[in-house]
């Protein structure tokens, strides 16, 4: 099952990799949200750099669904979709594999994000174990809740309207979460930010669990 | 292929039990109004706003009921694949998500009276919201055209996905809004609560069940028979298409 999610995985990855879709234009566009808060929050007044946390991460899924609906764009046209289901892979791999391959993908994303705040809303980064934690339970949270509302929203005709709408909701505990952990780890609030880390750990771990389950029906019927 | 059902097609959604409960339901909303509105006294702190509690609390009674039966349905379908589980999570959501809607909106105006602002981020309206963004996204992708089992194994995943969030969105919210402010002011007005108000309040909420059970019965036959229209309207189609065949 690992070797099918990881054949998986390499194939998205390397198919990003050849298109740079992820690079040219959502990369581009991640940084330019970063920029409109800039203009819309005043920049002279502090606001920006108290509220960094929250725009970060705003910022993070915004781009996210981006990244979702490129991902699963390419497997609806021309039939992928089936052609992955004839292939003989196990559903539960190819929803791994996804789930891995996304999860690089905004691992990536996230770290040319901080370097982002750093260098636009002057962020320095201390309790950096904290901040990686909660950014990693964050993002496989997000990978993996987006990798199921992704295979559903695939094929249908009004997916890019649909999956915000499906995706933003679900994604509120992540946002406030994370927006928390990172508040306390850039210190600007005390307060156990493992206890945020660990809620990201179980939203992770039963979007794992959910999707392993339902990616079958999902693959077949959706 | 005549059937009982095609020889004779039903003209409306009642029978003689949804009749009577329709008639329950009535009484009961009739005595919910005069005991809310009339009998029951003012609150002791919150004067008469107390009386848009006999309103808030059946509607979200009656939503947590909707959505507990599209989670069941939904799983149910995902297992079984019938379209009874299909139509009845779809009918119990579109009526959750009118009750919530309801008690949101119930709430903001309560809020406008005691707070003085219709909205504060107060956790459970904010929990609340999440909640009915979920819903209505359920609802958008059923309103997407799709053939019967696509949709239903669609809307039967986001179902199970909706349910499972409630929890971390109440944990998530609760402990966020734990950090800034203390109890909030809906969780202190049950304990004071006795006598009529009480009475009244239990009322509400009997009221709010049987409505939502009438309206649920006569939205899944709907449904059903919504269904069977389509059945229909492609078979007759077809059997025109053979028509021109054989003329021509």
């Amino acid at each position: 099952m690992i070797r099918e999610a990881l054949l998986v995985a390499g194939k998205d990855l390397r198919l990003e990799w050849r298109s740079k879709v992820g690079l040219v234009q959502i990369v581009p566009f991640a940084i330019l949200v970063l920029m409109l808060f800039a203009f819309a929050l005043d920049p002279d007044r502090g606001v920006l750099e108290r509220a960094t946390p929250g725009l970060f991460w705003v910022a993070v899924l915004f781009s996210s669904v981006l990244t979702l609906q490129r991902s699963f764009s390419v497997e609806a046209e021309d039939g992928v979709l089936d052609a992955l289901r004839l292939s003989g892979l196990a559903p539960v791999s190819i929803f791994w594999g996804k789930v891995a391959a996304l999860t690089a993908q905004l691992l990536v994303l996230e770290m040319i994000l901080a370097f982002g705040v750093a260098i636009f809303y002057g962020t320095t980064f201390h309790s950096i174990g904290l901040l990686v934690v909660v950014a990693l339970a964050a993002t496989v949270g997000i990978a993996a809740s987006g990798a199921v509302y992704g295979a559903l929203a695939a094929r249908l005709r009004s997916r890019d309207t649909l999956l915000p709408l499906l995706m933003l909701p679900l994604l509120a505990p992540v946002l406030i979460s994370a927006t928390r952990g990172f508040e306390i780890g850039l210190e600007r609030q005390a307060g156990g930010g493992w206890t945020w880390a660990a809620l990201l750990a179980v939203f992770a771990l039963v979007y794992l669990i959910l999707g392993s389950l339902l990616f079958r029906p999902l693959l077949e019927d959706a | 292929m005549t059937t009982v059902r095609d020889a004779r097609p039903p003209t409306g959604t009642g029978s003689t039990g949804t009749r009577a409960l329709g008639a329950v339901a009535l009484v009961l909303l009739v005595l919910t109004i005069v005991y809310g509105l009339i009998i029951s006294p003012p609150d002791r702190l919150l004067g008469e706003t107390i009386r848009i509690i006999y309103m808030h609390v059946p509607t979200v009674l009656a939503a947590y009921a909707a959505f507990i039966v599209t989670a069941v349905s939904s799983a149910m379908y995902l297992w079984k694949r019938t379209e009874f589980w299909d139509l009845l999570g779809a009918s119990a959501a579109e009526i959750g998500v009118l009750f919530f809607g309801v008690t949101i909106i119930v709430g903001a105006f309560w809020g406008k009276i005691t707070w003085g602002v219709f909205w504060r981020w107060e956790p459970r309206l904010t929990t609340s919201a999440v909640l009915l963004l979920m819903y209505i996204g359920y609802l958008a992708v059923r309103a997407v055209p799709a053939d019967t089992r696509t949709r239903a194994t669609r809307s039967a995943i986001i179902g199970l996905v909706a349910v499972v969030n409630i929890p971390i969105v109440h944990f998530a919210v609760d402990w966020w809004r734990g950090l800034h402010q203390g109890r909030t002011v809906l969780s202190t007005i049950d304990p004071e609560m006795a006598g009529t108000q009480l009475f009244a309040m239990y009322l509400s909420m009997a009221a709010g069940i049987v409505v939502f059970v009438w309206l649920l019965l006569h939205r899944f036959r709907v449904a059903f028979l919504t269904e069977r229209v389509e059945e229909t309207g492609l078979d007759e189609a077809i059997a025109q298409r053979r028509a021109e065949g054989v003329s021509s």
